[in-house]
């Protein structure tokens, strides 16, 4: 999603009026769509070659746009339509305001929002830890752990779920050493069901998510500022806050952001986890839609859902415009590693 | 300047004990072998060497980021051969300025006070000082991407210097800034050496016109062992060995054979040679035996003289007030730069070079490791090989040199 929105905008730069682009444009701008205006004559920008080329750019860009509108964006209309369509049939509020005012829904919002934002916590801190360990102490198969990271992105989540339950199920690997063990009827691990499980199995999943724009960032942090930091009296833990951290902080949020709006919208860990009494919205849509055939239910929560993820990710790329250095490059560059 | 008005006197000095370092598994490959070298208190030592010759390894022992295999380090009186960096109280700088991109100027030099827990009161102040001391006090607000690469380095010395150190490390501080801005920081270190009498510097270079204007002493280094050490003017004058007469100035290095009838008579090709002082000490090559005789380009002088050599012209580079003309004689290149000539001599022109016998040296032979001469000292190869003149590039070299009209052909280090 991050990489989809930000590479669509460089090619928003290049507009038809402009006969010379300016240095940012040029540096950002497609080269499919500037070619036709650096052939173009600069005095004759604006007569009957500078609309002909305006006209030929618009038939490039058309194909892809009806595509995307095709593919994509109806889609979305239709379910945002849904949202305002009560079966009583007509247009109204009436959706909304069902959907808001059940328990059932407040209480998803509040499990999705905790949950995503504890996984992003764990997932924050356990990823710097292991990122800073594997970029900044040398051990032998570091660089293999490091290509992992890259493997472990393209696994599906339910699959580390399924993993997570093998361990720590209640008939999985953990309780039948005990068992065996102690000889007791039951093992003591049985919270894979409960939101804890679910935090876990997020955790577990999206923690690489962190790790590879953090390692892209260390690998950026030269070894000589480290250096020149220890010899001036720095000791290791002063060199991580004020030297690495400071450094790493793009990626953080980008690494960080990224993982909020995948856990918000997490489905596949939560159905597999089998948590009873984890519901959050991606699986009230699926109850309202699928079990239970309430469409306009389910496409209001759905339009919600979509809120807090577009919401979340337009205040984190405020936030990078604000701070600026370089964190939308990270986003990016994480976004694009973690195949997002 | 009140950097040793400190209330403490840090420690001054290096001492290195046979220290070794080597990588690999079994510590097979030697970076530094068994260095033994004092840095006085308030002393200039450059380290110059070419690359891989081990100077950046002893440096890096001296801060710690290297453990020796075997061998001890000392600063002052203190043995900090098991010491971690953070506790050794050194300065650095580094080739790329390493400053810390996120803080600013005076953040920057702050950072190692804070580090040490200097009172929070002084800090202002320290940082303040250093940042005079390198002409950046109003640069105090920048961030270091808004500073250019000479500015940034000022920053760095001021932020080694701010935590007033009894030993300063300089790893290649100058390698990074073009040629101008490298004279103009030469000059600035100079003063800052002269400012800061009490603290020792470890130079480490490549440039021997760095070493040379810097140091108060010299260690030549090479293949991780140190081959001579000594002042600049000893170096220069009077080196102990081809590879230091190569690397340190750009010495015409010549075969001879030592001859038996008169003190320092040499026999170099049929020519009978005159060197003065070469049995001082008693120790030099006997009669019969191989030697070198080492006599530096501006010494060598066009026409007859006491040291008559006769050659044909191979090649003739214009150096603005200098011409330098490379000579074949025998079979060797011999290296003559005399003052701009009216009239370019022409290629295979016969000519004479002379030099006078107290202004050459006789070395022992085989003392010049082949696989480590960089290439820009231009030892003499016989003439059958490819010629071992720097040309200012390809095509240009036969039509432009040959008319004497190359411009600064050759780097400003070549001697």
């Amino acid at each position: 999603m991050a990489s989809a929105s930000a590479s669509a905008r460089p090619a928003t730069h290049a507009t038809p009026a402009s006969t010379e682009p300016t240095g940012t444009q040029a540096k950002h701008a497609q080269p499919a769509t500037t070619a036709p205006a650096d052939r173009r004559d600069p005095e004759r920008g604006a007569g009957r070659g500078g609309r002909a080329a305006g006209l030929t750019r618009w038939l490039w860009a058309l194909p892809p746009v009806a595509v995307l509108a095709l593919v994509f964006l109806y889609p979305l209309y239709l379910v945002v339509e849904q949202s305002f369509s009560p079966d009583e049939g007509g247009t109204s509020l009436a959706p909304y305001r069902e959907v808001f005012a059940s328990e059932a829904f407040r209480e998803a919002l509040w499990t999705t929002v905790w949950i995503a934002v504890c996984a992003t916590i764990g997932c924050l801190v356990l990823g710097f830890v292991l990122a800073l360990i594997i970029a900044f102490v040398p051990f032998p198969g570091g660089k293999a752990v490091a290509k992992f990271i890259d493997v472990f992105l393209s696994f599906p989540s339910f699959l580390i779920t399924l993993a997570l339950l093998f361990i720590y199920g209640t008939v999985g690997m953990a309780n039948g050493v005990y068992t065996d063990v102690t000889g007791a009827a039951s093992g003591p691990f049985d919270f894979l069901n409960t939101p804890w499980g679910v935090l876990l199995a997020e955790i577990t999943y999206f923690t690489p998510f962190v790790m590879r724009p953090l390692l892209a960032a260390f690998s950026g942090i030269e070894t000589a500022q480290l250096e020149v930091a220890s010899s001036l009296g720095a000791r290791p833990a002063r060199i991580v806050r004020q030297v690495i951290l400071p450094e790493a902080l793009p990626a953080l949020a980008a690494g960080g952001s990224l993982v909020l709006v995948m856990c918000l919208n997490e489905f596949g860990i939560v159905l597999f986890t089998g948590a009873k009494g984890v519901t959050t919205l991606p699986m009230l849509v699926y109850s309202e839609a699928i079990l239970e055939s309430d469409y306009p239910a389910a496409c209001v929560v759905a339009v919600v859902n979509i809120a807090i993820s577009v919401g979340l990710f337009g205040l984190y790329r405020a936030l990078v415009a604000r701070t600026g250095r370089g964190g939308e490059g990270a986003l990016l560059k994480g976004a694009r590693r973690a195949g997002a | 300047m009140s950097a040793h008005s400190a209330p403490a006197a840090p420690a001054s000095g290096i001492r290195f004990e046979r220290v070794t370092v080597a990588y690999g598994k079994r510590g097979e490959s030697v970076a530094l072998d068994a260095l033994d070298l004092t840095v006085e208190p308030g002393e200039v030592m450059a380290l110059l060497g070419p690359s891989g010759s081990g100077k950046t390894t002893a440096l890096r022992a001296v801060a710690g980021f290297v453990r020796p295999a075997s061998g001890r380090v000392f600063i002052g009186d203190r043995d900090v051969t098991a010491l971690p960096p953070h506790r050794r109280g050194i300065g650095m700088v580094v080739q790329q300025y390493a400053l810390f991109p996120h803080l600013r100027v005076a953040q920057n030099v702050a950072f190692g006070l804070k580090a040490q827990r200097v009172p929070r009161g002084e800090i202002a102040g320290r940082v303040t000082e250093a940042l005079e001391m390198v002409g950046m006090a109003d640069y105090a607000r920048r961030y270091p991407r808004e500073l250019s690469g000479g500015q940034q380095q000022r920053v760095a010395i001021a932020r080694a210097l701010a935590i007033r150190p009894g030993v300063l490390l300089l790893d290649e501080p100058l390698s990074a800034l073009d040629a101008q801005l490298r004279s103009g920081m030469l000059a600035e270190l100079a003063r800052l050496h002269r400012e800061l009498p009490d603290v020792s510097i470890l130079y480490v270079t490549h440039d021997q016109v760095e070493a040379l204007t810097l140091a108060d002493r010299i260690a030549v280094m090479d293949r991780a062992r140190l081959q001579d050490c000594g002042t600049p003017q000893d170096l220069y004058r009077r080196p102990r060995t081809e590879f230091t007469a190569s690397f340190v100035g750009n010495a015409n290095l010549l075969p001879v054979t030592v001859g038996g009838a008169t003190p320092g008579s040499v026999r170099f090709a049929d020519t009978e040679l005159t060197v003065t002082g070469v049995d001082e000490s008693g120790h030099g090559p006997a009669p019969g035996a191989d030697a070198t005789l080492c006599v530096r380009p501006h010494l060598v002088g066009l026409g007859e003289g006491e040291n008559t050599l006769r050659g044909t012209i191979a090649e003739v580079q214009w150096r603005g007030s200098t011409h330098r003309l490379f000579v074949d004689v025998a079979g060797h290149r011999v290296k003559a730069d005399v003052r701009e000539l009216r009239e370019t001599p022409a290629l295979g022109q016969p000519v004479a070079l002379h030099f006078a016998a107290h202004d050459a040296v006789l070395l022992p032979a085989g003392t010049a490791p082949q696989a480590t001469v960089p290439a820009a000292t231009q030892t003499p190869a016989p003439v059958a090989t490819s010629a071992p003149v720097p040309a200012p590039a390809p095509g240009l070299a036969a039509a432009g040199v040959a008319k004497g009209v190359a411009p600064g052909a050759g780097g400003a280090t070549d001697g």
